[in-house]
C-alpha cells in the first residue's frame, strides 16, 4: 500500500528489548515511496523505539529492517544516513551551544560540501524564513517552534529519501503545531517520505496517508488515515485527542 | 630586585608554568567532554613525551646545557622534538583508546576509569625500568639571550615556551571551531546520540580527541624539560593533578576553560610560592580543587559535557 507502489521502508517481526523489557513486540510495518505514514500510540508504548531501531541506535534482537530493497538492520547509523534516512529527534534535541547554522552543517554531515550544501541551505531557508534570521544564535536560545524548524531543516541538510519524526508536535504552541504540520506535508510534496511517531492522533491523521496504532509494543491496528479516523475503536481506546475532538 | 620585581619575574615563570598545564589539562578535558572518563593515563603520558623529547634532543648530540645551537638548526631541532613526542604520545593516547578502553565503552561503571589507572602505572614502570629513577638532565640547546623587564630576566626560553603554546592552543581552537571532525567532536560533547544520527562516527570522534590531547600532553612533557632542565619517571603525578585541577577550575569539558584554568593554576604555584612559600603551593592549588568542586562544580566557565539522554 504505498503511493506509487513501491516499498521505501519494511519492519518485518521486529523484536526490540532493553534487557527483560519486550519494547516491539513482532512488529510490521511497510512505508511505500512517498507516503506519510503514521505511528500513533500513547505515552512508553514503543513509538521512539521504533525510530531508534530505524536508526539503528537500538538493534532489534530478531527481524529485518529492509530500506528501499536492501537490509540495513546490521548497519551502523551512518552508514543508514548515507543511504537517505535523517532524524527528527524527539524534543527536537539541536545541539544547544553550536549555532543554528552549525546545527544545519550538522545535518549535511554525511553530505559533500560545495554547490550542493549552497542549494541546501537556501531551501532550509526559503522554506523556513525564521531559521534563516536565527542562524547566527545557539540552538539552545530558540523556541520550542524555531527548534522545530531547525530541526527539520536539518534533517532535510542530509537530501533524505526518508524523514523519520519524532512526535513533532510535542511541546509546541497550536499555532506552531499548525506550521509545522503544513512544513511537514509540502516536504511531502516535493518528494520525501515522511514516516512520523505521533502522540496528537488528530493532527497526524489530518496529513497522514496511512497509520498505525501501537499499545505496549505491539501493533494493534493499521489502515488508511481515512478509516482510522472513523474507527471507533481508536475514539474509545487509544486516542483520547480525537474522542475529545468528535465531542465537542 | 624590588619586590615588584620579584612578582613580575614570578608572574613571567607563572605563565610559562600555567601553558604547560593549559596543553595538559586540555587533554583531560577534550576526553571528557566527549565521554565523560577521567583519564589517568594522561599523567603518564605526559611524562613520557618529556622523555620522547629528551632522547630525541639527545639523538642530536645534545647534551646537558652545553651546546647550544642558534638560527635554522636551533629551530629544526626544537620542531623535530616537539613532533616527535606530540606524535608518539598522539600514537600512544590512540592505542591506548582502541585496544584497552574501546573494548569497555559499553561497560558501565568505573571500568574504564581504573583501566586508565592501570594503564597509568604500566607506563611508569616501564620508563622506570628502561630508564631509571633518578632525575635526568634534560638537553637545552637555546642560546642563553635575556631580555631585562623593569628588574625581571625574559629568557629565550619562555619566549619559545608561550610561541609553541599559543600556536598549539590557537591551532585546537582553529580545529575545534572550524574544521568538519572538529564540529564533529562538539556535537558529540554535547548530544552523542543526536550526533551519531547525524551520521558522525562516534569511534572516530574519540579516537581524535585521544589523539589531540595525547599529543598536546607530549609538547607539554616537552616544556616541563625545557623549564626545568630535567625530567623525572615521578614528573607525571604533580603536573597532571595540577593540570587536571586547572581542567575542573575552567569546567571540566570546556575547552577554552583549561587553557585559562592551566594558566591560573600556573601563576598561582609561581606566585604563592614567592609569597608564602613553595611548601605551601599543594595546599593551596587542591584547597582551590576543593573549594570548586564544593562551590561551583561547574568550574569558573561552566561545563560542557554530555546531555544524558
Ligand atoms: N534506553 C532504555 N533502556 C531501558 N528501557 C527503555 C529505554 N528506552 C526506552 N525504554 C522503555 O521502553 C519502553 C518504550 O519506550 P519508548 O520507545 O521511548 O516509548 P514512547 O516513545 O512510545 O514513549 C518504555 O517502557 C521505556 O521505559
Ligand atoms: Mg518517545
Amino acid at each position: 500500500m504505498s503511493r506509487d507502489g513501491s516499498l521505501l521502508l519494511e519492519f518485518t517481526n521486529v523484536n526490540t528489548y532493553y534487557g527483560d523489557l519486550h519494547a516491539l513486540k513482532n512488529v510490521n510495518y511497510t512505508i511505500g515511496k512517498g507516503e506519510i505514514v503514521s505511528l500513533l500510540g500513547g505515552n512508553a508504548c514503543g513509538k521512539s523505539t521504533t525510530m531508534k531501531t530505524i536508526m539503528g541506535i537500538v538493534r532489534p534482537a530478531t527481524g529485518t529492517v529492509i530500506f528501499d530493497g536492501k537490509p540495513i538492520e546490521k548497519l551502523p547509523t551512518s552508514e543508514r544516513v548515507k543511504l537517505g534516512i535523517a532524524p527528527v529527534l524527539e524534543a527536537r534535541r539541536l545541539f544547544p551551544r553550536m549555532t543554528v547554522y552549525e546545527n544545519l552543517e550538522m545535518g549535511a554531515y554525511t553530505q559533500p560540501r560545495g554547490a550542493r550544501f549552497s542549494e541546501d541551505l537556501e531551501r532550509v531557508y526559503s522554506l523556513f524564513p525564521r531559521v534563516k534570521e536565527r542562524r547566527n544564535q545557539l540552538g539552545g536560545t530558540l523556541s520550542g517552534g524555531e527548534q522545530q524548524m531547525v530541526a527539520i531543516g536539518r534533517a532535510l541538510m542530509a537530501r533524505p529519501r526518508l524523514i523519520c519524526m519524532d512526535e513533532p508536535s510535542m511541546g509546541l504552541s497550536p499555532l506552531y503545531v499548525e506550521q509545522v504540520f503544513d512544513i511537514i506535508q509540502e516536504i511531502n510534496k516535493q518528494g520525501t517520505t515522511i514516516f512520523m511517531v505521533e502522540q496528537n492522533a488528530n493532527m497526524a491523521l489530518s496529513i497522514a496517508h496511512r497509520a498505525y496504532v501501537l499499545q505496549t509494543g505491539a501493533v494493534v491496528l493499521s489502515g488508511t488515515a481515512a478509516e482510522l479516523r472513523v474507527n471507533p475503536l481508536i475514539r474509545e481506546a487509544y486516542l483520547g485527542e480525537l474522542k475529545v475532538d468528535v465531542a465537542a | 630586585m624590588t619586590t615588584a620585581d620579584l612578582f613580575l619575574q614570578q608572574a613571567i615563570n607563572g605563565l610559562s608554568l600555567g601553558a604547560m598545564y593549559s596543553l595538559l589539562a586540555l587533554g583531560f578535558t577534550l576526553v571528557y567532554g566527549i565521554m565523560e572518563l577521567i583519564n589517568f593515563s594522561h599523567f603518564n603520558v605526559f611524562m613520557v613525551g618529556s622523555f620522547v623529547a629528551m632522547v630525541t634532543l639527545q639523538m642530536f648530540g645534545l647534551s646537558g646545557q652545553d651546546t647550544i645551537l642558534t638560527g635554522l638548526p636551533l629551530v629544526g631541532v626544537m620542531l623535530v622534538a616537539f613532533l616527535a613526542s606530540m606524535t608518539l604520545c598522539g600514537a600512544i593516547g590512540v592505542a591506548i583508546e582502541r585496544f584497552l578502553l574501546r573494548p569497555l565503552r559499553a561497560v558501565k561503571g568505573p571500568a574504564a576509569m581504573i583501566t586508565t589507572i592501570g594503564v597509568s602505572y604500566v607506563l611508569f614502570n616501564a620508563v622506570l625500568l628502561s630508564i631509571g629513577a633518578d632525575s635526568k638532565n634534560f638537553p637545552n640547546p637555546l642560546p642563553p639571550l635575556t631580555f631585562a623587564i623593569g628588574g625581571a630576566v625574559l629568557r629565550l626560553r619562555e619566549i619559545l615556551i608561550w610561541i609553541i603554546s599559543l600556536v598549539l592552543m590557537g591551532g585546537l581552537t582553529y580545529f575545534v571551531q572550524f574544521t568538519r571532525l572538529g564540529k564533529a567532536m562538539r556535537a558529540t560533547a554535547q548530544d552523542p546520540e543526536a550526533a551519531r544520527m547525524m551520521g558522525v562516527e562516534v569511534d572516530r570522534v574519540v579516537m581524535t580527541a585521544f589523539f589531540v590531547g595525547s599529543a598536546l600532553a607530549g609538547a607539554s612533557g616537552m616544556i616541563f624539560g625545557l623549564y626545568y632542565n630535567l625530567s623525572k619517571v615521578d614528573i607525571g603525578f604533580a603536573a597532571g593533578l595540577r593540570a587536571f585541577t586547572a581542567a575542573v577550575l575552567g569546567g571540566i569539558g570546556n575547552v577554552p576553560g583549561a587553557m585559562v584554568g592551566g594558566v591560573l593554576i600556573g601563576l598561582i604555584e609561581a606566585l604563592s610560592g614567592q609569597v608564602v612559600g613553595t611548601a605551601w603551593t599543594d595546599v593551596i592549588i587542591f584547597g582551590i580543587l576543593v573549594l570548586v568542586l564544593v562551590f561551583k562544580p561547574v568550574g569558573l566557565m561552566g561545563r560542557v559535557a554530555p546531555n544524558k539522554s
